[in-house]
């Protein structure tokens, strides 16, 4: 079942980037690429639980602040040492310019 | 006078610091707004493919010259130039190589790691883990592999680091013994298993390398062959080590701000060249994906809340050398450098 989830203005995100949002506790990453399309991730990384948010945005790659590891945030795919472990995704989308993201 | 402390991986320490909380902690950072760090933490080729080109143009030249004047003793300046490009900057590449920002395009950090590890005689898979580690868990007794003046620091056996007395020959040996397919049970404190395949590989090239390397030696009756290839890394060290110990020697362990166990040191444009900016380490282990061309903004950026930058390679020796003779009998002395008031979110000094 699907439970859509406002997580803020779209307009807030800036183009090749991404913003932390906490829910319910738990950390989630939203990101905006270069050509508009909204993504969400898990907002920690799979290696040691750090906050993706503070990382770099390159393309559709996240890079995490603390050990320089990769994932794909599109499809969560962990690109290379120390990631050992994929990063979960979550359906989004942008209605009335809000970040709509299905938690499941 | 207090114990002397356990600094392997696998020890006492090390699950001391699990269970104080110390490893995989989380570590004080001066808050810079995301937009500007965003901005410092652009990656760009430019910067890292002209010093590359400059790095290993100037390395053919030397040996170039060293080779057209060898035997004379007027191929040593060249040699000693060639050396350290060789022995000593090759560390840093290693290190920002390794960490991948230091160009943007990623096969350029893979291919600049691979040479420079090999260099510096570092397997790229473990030393890629243990700098992890380090990053991690800075100067945590038992948790960090990357600790250079344990106390009480043996002295005599730092200064034979200059000349790579015992690096070279460890280099070698771990080398071997990778190339045998084991590994030691610190390496594999740091280093997960389905890696040990990678580690074992290149040992194996490496150590195929080197034995051409000694043939050529014995084939030509020569030291000139070990003398480009090898050597190097003890007669061209000493740079390396300079530079390497004012990171966190005589700093305190055990904390986590990396404000108390890194230091950031203005040095002079050539020794940041061979060092690829690394002398602003308190800066590059708050903000790891700040690239090396970028440190000295980041430096800017920040200093209102980190300690006094030390203003010179010799003013960090005169600060720790000290600290560290006293540590041979009182391994509990080390420096504690002063922190700013922590400044309110009006920009106003706090209490
Ligand atoms: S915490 Fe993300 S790469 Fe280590």
């Amino acid at each position: 079942m699907s439970t859509w989830t406002d997580m803020g203005a779209a307009g807030d995100i800036e183009q090749e980037d991404v913003v932390g949002v906490e829910i319910g506790g738990r950390a989630y990453a939203i990101y905006r690429s270069l050509d508009d399309v909204y993504y969400a991730t898990d907002g920690l990384c799979t290696h040691q639980q750090v906050r993706l948010c503070e990382g770099l945005v390159m393309g559709h790659i996240i890079e995490c602040p603390k050990h320089n590891g990769r994932f794909d945030y599109t499809t969560g795919e962990g690109r290379g040492v120390p990631i050992r472990e994929n990063l979960r995704t979550y359906p989004a989308k942008v209605v009335d310019g809000r970040v709509l993201v299905d938690l499941g | 006078m207090s114990q002397p402390r356990d600094y392997s991986m696998t020890g006492d320490d090390g699950r001391a610091a699990v269970a104080r909380g110390l490893a995989d902690a989380q570590w004080y950072q001066t808050p810079v707004a995301r937009k500007r760090l965003k901005e410092l933490m652009q990656r760009s080729d430019g910067p890292a493919i002209r010093d590359t080109v400059l790095w290993l143009g100037l390395m053919v030249a030397f040996a170039t010259a060293a080779i057209a004047l060898w035997p004379s003793w007027w191929c040593v300046p060249f040699f000693a130039a060639y050396g350290v490009l060789y022995g000593s900057a090759s560390d840093s590449r290693w290190h920002e190589a390794g960490h991948g920002t230091a160009f943007k395009t990623r096969w350029m950090n893979t291919a600049v790691y691979q040479i420079a590890c090999f260099m510096i005689v570092r397997n790229p898979t473990t030393w890629r883990w243990s700098h992890t580690r380090h990053h991690s868990d800075t100067i945590i007794v038992g948790r960090d592999p990357e600790i250079v003046g344990m106390r009480p620091p043996k002295l005599g056996s730092i200064a034979l680091y200059f000349f790579g007395v015992f690096d070279l020959p460890r280099g070698l040996r771990t080398m071997v013994r990778h190339a045998l397919g084991r590994i030691s049970a610190d390496e594999a404190s740091y280093t997960p298993e389905s890696e040990h395949r990678k580690v074992f590989r290149d040992a194996r090239i490496w150590t195929v390398l080197y034995i051409a390397i000694v043939a050529a030696c014995v084939v030509r009756d020569s030291w000139l062959p070990a003398l480009l290839v090898g050597l190097p890394r003890m007669y061209g060290a000493w740079h390396h080590v300079l530079t390497g110990l004012t990171q966190h020697c005589g700093l305190d362990e055990d904390v986590t701000d990396h404000r108390l166990n890194s230091r950031t040191v203005y040095m002079n444009p050539v020794s940041r060249f061979i060092y690829w900016n690394m002398n602003y380490h308190l800066e590059h282990h708050m903000y790891p994906l700040v690239p090396f061309h970028h440190l000295r903004e980041l430096h800017d950026e920040i200093k209102h809340d980190l300690p006094p930058a030390i203003p010179s390679i010799a003013a960090a020796y005169r600060q720790f050398v000290p600290v560290m003779f006293a540590q041979r009998t009182d391994p509990s002395v080390c420096i504690h450098p002063q922190l700013p008031a922590p400044r309110l979110a009006d920009g106003t000094l706090g209490a």
